[in-house]
């Protein structure tokens, strides 16, 4: 039988998503590059007490449909829907204003482990490799060295990570088949690339679903071995309106004039 | 003391990027560093690198022009141009903590006599944004440091010790403020540039370990 890992619908996508699961949600920090609609999916199963392993935790859809983003939703609308019991984020609030994330975590409603981009980039790696942790250069004399075992490699100072898993990882790529094999576009493999593979099931949400073949196998980025289902965005959406709320534009404006 | 005029953030960028030399692989941190991009010295060719995985992109775009799939460290639109590469982010710090990347610039809070760099956290905030900064600090070949010379409350913000949540230690290797140029040497902080109008003398007053004062110490050129 030909193998076909394309799901027709984004709610099917995720379905066995399920209470007190680690998921992985690809991206940087701009929604553009992040798996907009496989989020909503997840929002609306609501699944609760989830740990989320993502570089950031969102900055809200209203900040996103402002700049005229058509797929606007991100890891916030899990954060505010109270979802997540913790996250795992390198830049877990705003330089400018106070996101969802930071007044749940001031309120203690979720948890928060800090890491590094490199760190948790390789964290990542090394799960998806089989690797039992990496000797990172990073983080010496400062938090993140708490409580974790060093070693001197070769007269310098390393400490050691230990491997990021999870049961789900959302990415977003640009073309996907049924193989699912992904390309992606310019600056948005960021940690979509490494986390595929990464988890259990990976799933790819992907602007355009093409047939076998039409990816040059010299610059497909992600070799379908590391995906487990690919589900298209729809080609048309409904234009909708949304207005910035006063408690973001407050914030946002209090952030600003307060400075970094 | 008379307030003296200080460099506004184009002018300290300008500076900054005047230390880009030809060929040098530059990754500029969000906010001020990231402005030194429209200003490499003319007939230097310099590769610019952000976390977001992308090598040798060109300037930023005006507000509203680019392609958000093709963004700087900041989150602003940048300019494609030929040669440019593209990775994941696994890769993107591999060149970082692997020692490819030459320059990292980066804002600061404080930074200390010994070269540590505080600037992922505000103490009161409790939480902060570390982000590549760790990895950037620790893995770049040379740290250029841009900030502010003092506090909006005119506060030293280079110190013998920093209070803030050190984002690395040891690892700064210039400094330049609104009103100097200083180098982290192992004898001590070196003041080797003031801005317009300054002396070494009242640099040193706004700073709170000794600087050293270079033989060859003079007015920054920004030309």
């Amino acid at each position: 039988m030909p193998i076909d890992k394309i799901v027709s619908s984004f709610d099917e996508a995720v379905a066995d998503i399920e209470d007190g699961v680690t998921i992985m949600i690809g991206g940087f920090g701009v929604v553009v590059g992040a798996p907009s609609l496989l989020i909503e999916a997840v929002a609306r199963k609501g699944v609760k007490d989830l740990t989320m392993v993502s570089n950031v935790t969102g900055f809200g859809k209203e900040v996103w449909k402002n700049l005229g983003f058509k797929f606007a939703e991100d890891q916030d609308i899990l954060v505010r829907n109270g979802q997540i019991k913790k996250a795992i984020a390198t830049a877990p609030v705003s330089a400018i204003y106070e996101n969802t994330f930071e007044r749940l975590l001031r309120a203690g409603k979720v948890e928060l482990e800090m890491t590094s981009q490199g760190t948790l980039a390789e964290r990542i790696r090394a799960a998806k490799a089989g690797l039992g942790g990496v000797y990172v250069p990073v983080g010496i004399g400062t938090v993140l060295e708490e409580g974790k075992e060093t070693k001197i490699i070769d007269g310098k100072k390393y400490i050691l990570e230990l491997p990021l898993r999870a049961d789900f990882a959302l990415i977003k790529a640009h073309k996907g088949d049924r193989w699912g094999n992904l390309v992606y576009r310019r600056a948005s493999r960021t940690f979509n690339a490494v986390m595929a593979g990464a988890a259990k099931v990976t799933i790819a949400e992907v602007d355009e679903i093409v047939e076998l073949g039409e990816l040059d196998p010299e610059v497909i980025v992600t070799p379908g071995i590391y995906v487990d289902r690919v589900v298209a965005r729809p080609k048309e959406v409904e234009e909708e309106e949304v207005e910035i709320s006063a408690e973001v534009l407050e914030s946002y404006k209090k952030f600003k004039e307060k400075g970094a | 003391m008379q307030e003296k005029e200080r460099l506004d953030r184009q002018t300290i960028a300008l500076r900054v990027a005047k230390e880009f030399q030809d060929g040098d692989v530059v990754n500029l941190g969000i906010g001020l560093p990231g402005l030194a991009s429209n200003f490499v010295p003319a007939g230097r060719e310099v590769l610019f690198h952000v976390e977001t995985g992308v090598l040798g992109f060109g300037e930023m775009t005006a507000p509203g022009e680019g392609d958000w799939e093709l963004v700087n460290a900041s989150g602003q639109t940048v300019r494609e141009q030929p040669g440019m590469s593209c990775f994941d982010h696994a890769e993107a710090f591999v060149m970082i903590r692997g020692g490819h990347v030459d320059i990292s610039v980066m804002g600061a809070f404080q930074v200390s006599e010994k070269g540590d760099l505080a600037n992922y956290m505000v103490p009161e905030r409790q939480v902060g944004v570390i982000g590549g900064a760790m990895d950037l600090a620790v893995g770049a070949k040379r740290l250029i440091v841009a900030m502010n010379h003092t506090t909006k409350d005119g506060k030293p913000r280079i110190v013998k010790d920093c209070s803030y949540p050190l984002t690395a230690i040891n690892c700064v290797d210039l400094i330049v403020t609104d009103i100097a140029v200083i180098e982290v040497t192992d004898k001590g902080l070196v003041i080797k540039e003031m801005a317009p109008g300054w002396t070494p003398e009242e640099v040193q007053s706004l700073t709170e370990p000794t600087l050293i004062i270079a033989p060859d110490c003079q007015e920054m050129v920004l030309m």
